[in-house]
C-alpha cells in the first residue's frame, strides 16, 4: 500500500514536471508547474511533514505560481521569437542525472528502511522556530524585507526623471 | 573673642560687594565703603573695651585650618592692647580718608573700583593686626601688598603709575622673600607658627627656648620683610615713586597704615628679637637700630631738596619710620608704637591737606609753583600747620612732640652706643627744617600758582582734616609722661599720674632743637622764590640730595642691569636653544609627514591605481572570451558540481 | 520504500529542473527551472529527516520551511528583474541578454 501510493505520487509529479519543462506554450508550462507542486506537497504528506506540505501549497501554488503567471501576462512577447531548444542543456542534465544516480546507488548508508514515524505537531515546529532557530528566523525576516524592497525598486517606473 | 575675625572680614566683604556692583552706581559704592569702615570702627571700639579691664590682657582664638599627614596647621586671632590700639587707629584714619576721597575723587570715572580697593586694603590691614599666626599674618601681609599695587597703579592709563606700582611690588617682594624664609626656619625650629597658644606659641617661653641661637637669624629674616614694607634703607626706593597714586591712597597706605605694618611686625615678634638679650641688647636688635638710623637720617636729608609736595611727605614718612625702628631696636617698644599711632594721625592729616591743596590748584604738585595759599584756604592751612607742628615735634600740645620725646628718651639710655641718640637729634632738626620749608613755600609768600583763584575745598574734604587735626591734639593727652596712660596700656603696667614728669630736661632740649630747626627754616626760606636758596648756595649738595643720593641710579646700574643680563641670556637660550630643539623635533615630524605623503601618493595610490587599471584591462580581455549568456554559465556550474560530486563519491 | 528510492526521485526532479533552466530560451522558464530544483532539494531534506535518527529538533522540517520562504523571496525578486529587463530590451529571449560580453 505504501509503495503503491508512493509510486503514483512519484510518477505523477515527474510527468507533470516534464511537461512543465518541455511544453512550448508558456502558459501551459506555468500551469503544469503549479500542478507539480501539488504532487510535491503530496510527497510531504506521505513522509509525515504535513505542515510543510501545507506551507508548500500556500506559498508555492498560492504565491509563486501566481506570480509567474502574472509576469507572463505582463511581458507579452512574440511567440515565434522564443521558440528554441538548446540540446546542450539536455546533455548536461543527463550527465548530472547519471552522476547523481551513481552516487546514490553507490552509497550504502542510504539504503535503509523507514523508521518509526515521528509525530510532529505544529506546536513542536513553533517551539523549534522560536527557541532554537530564532536567529535564522530573524534573518529570514530581514531577507524577506530586503527582497520586498528590492523587487519594488526594480519595477518602479521612473516617474520623476 | 571669637568674633574678632569680623573686623577684617567686614571691609573685605564690602569690597567684594562693591566690585560686584560694577560701574553702575559710584555713589552707592562710596556709601557702602564708608558704612563698612564705620562698622569696622564700631567693632574695633567694642573690641577695645575688654583690653582695658585687665592689664596685660590677651584674648586668643585658635583653630585648625587643615590637616596634612599627622601635622595640623593651626591659625588664629589675637586681641591684645597692641592689636586693639592699631585697629582703632586704622579704622579711624581710614574713615577720615574714605570721606575725603568722596570729594577728592569725585570726578574720577572709576570711583567704584577705587572704593572697592580701599575697602579691600582696609580689611587686609586689619587682618595683619589681629592675626595670631605668623602664616596668617603673612597671608594678610601679601594681600596688603596686592592692594597697594592695585591702588598705586590706580590710574591705569598712566605708564608712570604702572611702573611705580611694579617697583613697589617687586621691592617689597624682595623683602617678603626674606620674611618667608624666616617663617620657614621658625616653623622648622619651633614646630608652631602661632604666636600665643597656651604657652606653646612661638612667642612664648617654650617656643622661644626651642629657637636657640637661630633666633637672631630668624629675627633678621623677618626684619627683611619689615625693611621692604616700611621702606627702610636699602629697600626704601619704592615709597617716593608710590606717590604716583592718588593722594588719599598715599595718605592711607604710605603714611598711616601699610608702612606701619613693618614696624608693627617687629613689635609683634619682639620676643624673638630679644632672645638672649644682655641689658636689652641683642645683635638682631642692633641691626634694626642701625638700619633705622641710616634710614631716618638719609631720608630727612633728601627731603630738604625735594620740590614735589607729596615727595617731601613721602621722604618724611621714610625718615619717621626709621625713627620708629630705632625706638623699637633700643628697647622702647611702647614708645615706638605710640609714635606709630600718632604718626598715623598727623601724617594722614598732612597728606590729606596736601591733597586739598593739589585739588584746589587743579593737580599742581610742585611747591615752587605754589604760595600764598594761607588766606585762600584757611582751614587747610590751619590743619596743615597743626600737622606740621606735630611732625616737627613741638611739645606740650601736639602728640608728635610727646612721642618723639619718648623715643629720644629711649635712645639716650641704650647701653650699646650713644650715636643713634645724637643722630636722631640731628634728625629732629632736619625734620623741623624741611617741614618749615614746605609750609613756607606752599602757604606763605607770593602767589606763584598758575591758578588764578584757588578756593577752599568742599566740606566733605575739610571735615576729615579737622577731625584728624583734633585727634592729633587730643591724642597728646594720653601720651604725656605726666599721665602715661597709653604707655602703660601697651606695656601692661599701671599708670601713675605725676605732673612733675611733664617738665624734664629732655623737654627743654627737644624744644630747643625744634625751635632751632624752625628758625633755621624761616631764615633760609623766608624770601621764597622759584630757585631754592640751598640750591643757590650749595648747588652740588643740593643736586646730590635732590637726586635721592643717586641710590636709584646705583640700583639701576647694578641689580637691574644684572637682571637684564639674565633676561637677555634667557631670551637667547629660549630663542636659539630651546626653540631650536622644538623646531628640530617639529622638522622631524614634518619629514615624517612628507615621507608618509610620498609613500601614500606614489606607492600606495599608484599601486592601487595600477592594480585597478590592470584588473580592468584583464577584465576587458576576459570578457571578450565570454558569451554573455547565462544558460551556458549555469550549465558550467552544473558540470562543476557534478565533477565535485564524483570526486567526493570516488574518495568515499 | 527505501531512502535511496526517494533520493532517486528527487534527483530526477532536480535534473528536470536543471534541464528546464538550461535549455529553454525564455527567461521565465529559467526561473521555473530554479524553483523545481529548490523543490527537489526540499524533498531531500524531508526525506533525510524522515529516515534519519529521532532527534529532539525537527531540523529537516525547519530547514525546509526556511527554504520555501527563501525560494519565494528569490522568485519575487527574479520576476521583478525579468519585468525590468523586459522593459528595457522588449524581449525575454535570454540569448539577447549578452551585454556582459566585452
Amino acid at each position: 500500500m505504501n509503495i503503491f501510493v508512493f509510486g503514483i505520487i512519484a510518477s505523477f509529479t515527474l510527468i507533470v514536471a516534464l511537461a512543465a519543462a518541455t511544453l512550448p506554450k508558456l502558459m501551459h508550462a506555468a500551469l503544469s508547474f503549479a500542478v507539480m507542486f501539488l504532487g510535491i506537497s503530496a510527497f510531504f504528506f506521505l513522509l509525515g511533514a504535513e505542515f510543510v506540505g501545507l506551507v508548500q501549497v500556500f506559498v508555492y501554488i498560492g504565491a509563486v505560481a501566481v506570480l509567474i503567471v502574472f509576469t507572463i501576462l505582463l511581458t507579452p512577447h512574440d511567440v515565434g521569437n522564443v521558440r528554441g531548444f538548446g540540446w546542450s542543456g539536455v546533455v548536461v542534465a543527463i550527465a548530472v542525472f547519471g552522476g547523481l544516480i551513481w552516487a546514490i546507488v553507490k552509497t550504502k548508508s542510504v539504503a535503509i528502511a523507514p523508521s518509526v514515524a515521528k509525530a510532529l505537531t505544529v506546536k513542536q515546529i513553533g517551539e523549534a522556530l522560536m527557541i532554537s532557530y530564532v536567529w535564522p528566523l530573524l534573518c529570514v525576516g530581514v531577507l524577506l524585507t530586503a527582497a520586498l524592497i528590492g523587487a519594488l525598486i526594480l519595477v518602479m517606473e521612473d516617474k520623476r526623471s | 573673642m571669637n568674633t574678632v575675625w569680623l573686623i577684617p572680614a567686614t571691609p573685605i566683604v564690602v569690597a567684594l560687594l562693591i566690585l560686584s556692583l560694577g560701574k553702575t552706581a559710584p555713589g552707592l559704592s562710596a556709601v557702602f565703603a564708608v558704612i563698612g569702615q564705620i562698622a569696622a570702627l564700631i567693632m574695633s571700639f567694642v573690641a577695645f573695651f575688654p583690653t582695658l579691664h585687665a592689664h596685660g590682657f590677651r584674648g586668643v582664638e585658635n583653630f585648625t585650618w587643615f590637616v596634612f599627614g599627622n601635622q595640623s596647621l593651626r591659625i588664629g586671632f589675637v586681641l591684645d592692647p597692641l592689636a586693639a590700639a592699631m585697629m582703632m587707629m586704622i579704622t579711624l584714619v581710614g574713615l577720615c580718608i574714605f570721606v575725603f576721597s568722596i570729594g577728592y575723587m569725585a570726578d574720577d570715572k572709576n570711583l567704584s573700583r577705587f572704593f572697592a580697593y580701599l575697602s579691600f586694603f582696609s580689611g587686609a590691614m586689619l587682618g595683619v593686626v589681629v592675626a595670631n599666626s605668623l602664616l596668617l599674618l603673612f597671608i594678610f601681609w601679601e594681600l596688603v601688598g596686592l592692594a597697594s599695587y592695585l591702588l598705586i597703579g590706580f590710574w591705569i592709563e598712566r605708564p608712570s603709575a604702572a611702573a611705580a606700582a611694579k617697583k613697589a611690588f617687586i621691592t617689597t617682594r624682595v623683602g617678603d622673600m626674606g620674611f618667608f624664609l624666616g617663617i620657614l626656619w621658625l616653623y622648622h625650629n619651633s614646630g608652631t607658627l602661632l604666636f600665643y597658644d597656651n604657652g606653646h606659641g612661638c612667642l612664648e617661653s617654650a617656643g622661644l627656648a626651642m629657637l636657640g641661637t637661630s633666633a637672631t637669624f630668624i629675627a633678621l629674616l623677618i626684619f627683611c620683610g619689615a625693611i621692604g614694607k616700611s621702606g627702610q634703607f636699602p629697600l626704601h626706593v619704592w615709597l617716593p615713586d608710590a606717590m604716583e597714586g592718588p593722594t588719599p591712597v598715599s595718605a592711607l597706605i604710605h603714611a598711616a597704615t601699610m608702612v606701619a605694618a613693618g614696624v608693627f611686625l617687629v613689635a609683634r615678634v619682639y620676643p624673638i628679637f630679644s632672645v638672649g638679650a644682655i641689658n636689652g641688647v641683642t645683635s638682631s636688635l642692633a641691626v634694626v637700630v642701625w638700619i633705622g638710623v641710616i634710614t631716618g637720617l638719609m631720608a630727612a636729608l633728601v627731603a630738604v631738596a625735594q620740590s614735589d609736595i607729596k615727595r617731601i611727605l613721602a621722604y618724611s614718612t621714610v625718615s619717621q619710620l626709621g625713627l620708629m625702628m630705632v625706638s623699637l631696636g633700643v628697647g622702647g617698644v611702647a614708645a615706638g608704637i605710640m609714635h606709630l599711632l600718632a604718626h598715623g594721625f598727623f601724617k594722614a592729616l598732612l597728606f590729606l591737606g596736601a591733597g586739598s591743596v593739589i585739588h584746589a590748584l587743579h593737580h599742581e604738585q610742585d611747591i615752587r609753583k605754589m604760595g600764598g595759599l594761607r588766606r585762600a584756604m584757611p582751614v587747610t592751612f590751619a590743619t596743615y600747620a597743626i600737622g606740621m607742628m606735630a611732625l616737627s615735634g613741638v611739645p606740650f600740645f601736639f602728640s608728635g612732640g610727646w612721642t618723639k620725646e619718648e623715643v629720644l628718651h629711649a635712645t639716650s639710655s641704650w647701653p650699646s652706643s650713644h650715636i643713634p641718640h645724637y643722630l636722631m637729634l640731628v634728625g629732629v632738626v632736619l625734620t623741623a627744617l624741611y617741614m618749615s620749608r614746605q609750609i613756607i613755600y606752599v602757604f606763605f609768600g607770593n602767589r606763584r600758582a598758575a591758578e588764578e583763584h584757588p578756593h577752599e575745598s568742599r566740606h566733605v574734604m575739610t571735615i576729615p582734616l579737622i577731625v584728624l587735626a583734633v585727634c592729633a591734639i587730643l591724642f597728646s593727652v594720653v601720651l604725656t609722661p605726666g599721665w602715661p596712660w597709653l604707655e602703660s596700656y601697651l606695656t601692661g603696667h599701671a599708670p601713675q599720674f605725676d605732673s612733675r614728669l611733664l617738665f624734664q630736661p629732655m623737654i627743654l632740649l627737644s624744644l630747643g632743637l625744634v625751635g632751632t630747626g624752625i628758625a633755621l627754616g624761616v631764615w633760609m626760606y623766608h624770601a621764597t622764590s622759584e630757585l631754592d636758596p640751598l640750591q643757590r648756595k650749595l648747588p652740588a649738595l643740593f643736586r646730590f640730595l635732590e637726586n635721592k643720593m643717586w641710590i636709584d641710579e646705583i640700583y639701576d646700574r647694578t641689580i637691574i642691569a644684572l637682571g637684564a643680563l639674565f633676561a637677555w641670556l634667557s631670551d637667547w637660550m629660549d630663542r636659539y636653544v630651546w626653540d631650536g630643539i622644538v623646531r628640530d623635533v617639529g622638522a622631524i615630524g614634518q619629514l615624517f609627514g612628507k615621507l608618509t605623503t610620498g609613500t601614500d601618493e606614489r606607492v600606495i595610490n599608484a599601486g592601487v591605481d595600477e592594480g585597478t587599471v590592470g584588473a580592468q584591462g584583464f577584465g576587458r580581455v576576459m570578457s571578450r572570451w565570454h558569451s554573455g549568456q547565462i544558460q551556458p554559465y549555469l550549465g558550467a556550474v552544473a558540470l562543476g558540481m557534478l565533477a565535485l560530486l564524483l570526486l567526493y563519491a570516488w574518495l568515499g | 520504500m527505501t531512502l535511496s528510492t526517494l533520493l532517486v526521485v528527487s534527483a530526477t526532479l532536480f535534473c528536470l529542473g536543471l534541464f528546464a533552466a538550461l535549455s529553454r530560451r525564455h527567461a521565465i522558464f529559467i526561473l521555473i527551472g530554479i524553483e523545481m530544483m529548490l523543490a527537489a532539494a526540499n524533498i531531500n531534506f524531508i526525506a533525510f529527516w524522515r529516515f534519519g535518527p529521532h532527534t529532539a529538533h525537527p531540523t529537516g522540517v525547519i530547514v525546509a520551511i526556511f527554504a520555501i520562504a527563501i525560494a519565494a523571496a528569490e522568485a519575487a525578486v527574479g520576476l521583478a528583474m525579468v519585468i525590468a529587463v523586459y522593459r528595457h530590451f522588449r524581449t525575454t529571449n535570454v540569448d539577447q541578454f549578452n551585454q556582459l560580453k566585452g
